[in-house]
């Protein structure tokens, strides 16, 4: 009788395990459409002024970048890489519109944020609000970034980025992410797929 | 057949044209080359350096500053990726194994040229001293290339 009653309480413990195990696939499963499915928006300015959302962009991909300006090693070299794979859309390049969010506008904004990404590829756009703008403008993609102290970088302070890619879909939907370091050419077979 | 042998020897020349060699420095056991950086706009950002560091000899060394005259606040620093987060700390010291090769390069360790003195201008070069602990100070001009560049564009030394 005890012992019988030791094997019944041990089945239901693996009967709840079982369920617990089948309700976080569920769950993990429920979760990634719906992260698929979210849409980041912004208001942030250009150059001139001018405001910009993500329904500016709408009808065609945007590959968007968050950066700044005094960032001479992961930011040229994503932008390098941008540049590469406008260029080998050709005539498709019409169809993406690459974006580089400033998260040190300020500075940004006074050392040229046109000037310098126009030596990168002429269709990139910078986008440059002020802080709050721009804090939300992070949080809408959900990434992080993050003014650091230090007297090791120029003017005493740097910033900590998210360094992906991320691609935005027509209807201005999330897409996927790239990861720092992705070659330009998994980048442009995997636009050139979608247009 | 002279002809031949002259067109042959032409024929063998002309990849070897195509990209020239990098210059290279020795120093103890020490071969620094493939120098390079990457063109600025004015001297309000920051400039990188570039650079490839053998070390065939028996014993470590280290690699604890960078000087050049383009830059009052040269530095090592590290691009550092953690938990999706990308930062460039400084680097105090790079280790140089024995035996080993050590890059700085892209999405690694990089000279960190803050205070630029003047604009680096795409096809000039520009000295940088490399301080090491053991093989001392090793000079080695860097050639400037484009903003858009994404290594050293010559074949690295043998
Ligand atoms: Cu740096």
């Amino acid at each position: 009788m005890n012992l019988r009653r030791i094997r019944l309480v041990l089945w239901a413990l693996v009967a709840v395990a079982l369920a617990g195990v089948l309700a976080l696939q569920w769950a993990g499963r429920r979760r990634e459409p719906s992260q698929a499915a979210f849409r980041p928006d912004f208001a942030l300015q250009d150059a001139a002024g001018r405001t910009y959302g993500m329904e500016d962009f709408r009808g065609r991909l945007a590959l968007v970048f968050f950066g700044f300006t005094n960032c001479p090693d992961v930011c040229p070299t994503t932008m390098s890489e941008v540049a590469l794979v406008m260029n080998d859309l050709g005539s498709e390049a019409d169809k993406v519109q690459p974006l580089f969010i400033s998260m040190d506008p300020q500075r940004d904004r006074g050392q040229g944020l046109s000037e310098y990404l126009a030596a990168f590829h002429p269709a990139i756009l910078g986008l440059a609000g002020d802080g709050a703008a721009t804090q939300a403008a992070a949080e809408s993609f959900r990434i992080h970034f993050e003014r650091e102290e230090s007297p090791a970088a120029p003017d005493g302070y740097t910033m900590s980025h998210s360094p992906g890619l991320f691609l935005i879909g027509p209807d201005g939907e999330w897409l996927r992410q790239f990861p720092h370091e992705t070659p330009a050419a998994e980048i442009l077979a995997d636009i050139q797929e979608r247009i | 057949m002279k002809r031949f042998a002259i067109v042959l020897g032409l024929a063998v020349m002309l990849p070897l044209a195509a990209a020239a060699e990098c210059a290279s420095v020795s120093a103890g056991d020490l071969t620094v080359t493939g120098a390079w950086s990457r063109a600025t706009i004015g001297t309000a950002r920051p400039a990188v350096f570039y650079v490839e560091i053998r070390n065939d000899g028996e014993t470590g060394d280290r690699l604890t500053g960078i000087d050049t005259p383009v830059a009052a606040m040269p530095m090592l620093h590290r691009t550092v990726v953690k938990d999706g987060v990308a930062s460039m700390p400084h680097a105090e010291a790079i280790d140089i194994p024995a035996g080993e090769t050590v890059s700085l390069a892209p999405g690694g360790y990089h000279g960190m040229l803050m205070e630029l003195t003047a604009p680096l201008a795409e096809g000039e070069t520009f000295p940088v001293v490399l301080r090491f602990e053991r093989a001392g100070s090793v000079e080695i001009d860097a050639p400037v290339l484009s903003i858009r560049a994404q290594g050293a564009e010559c074949d690295a030394a043998g």
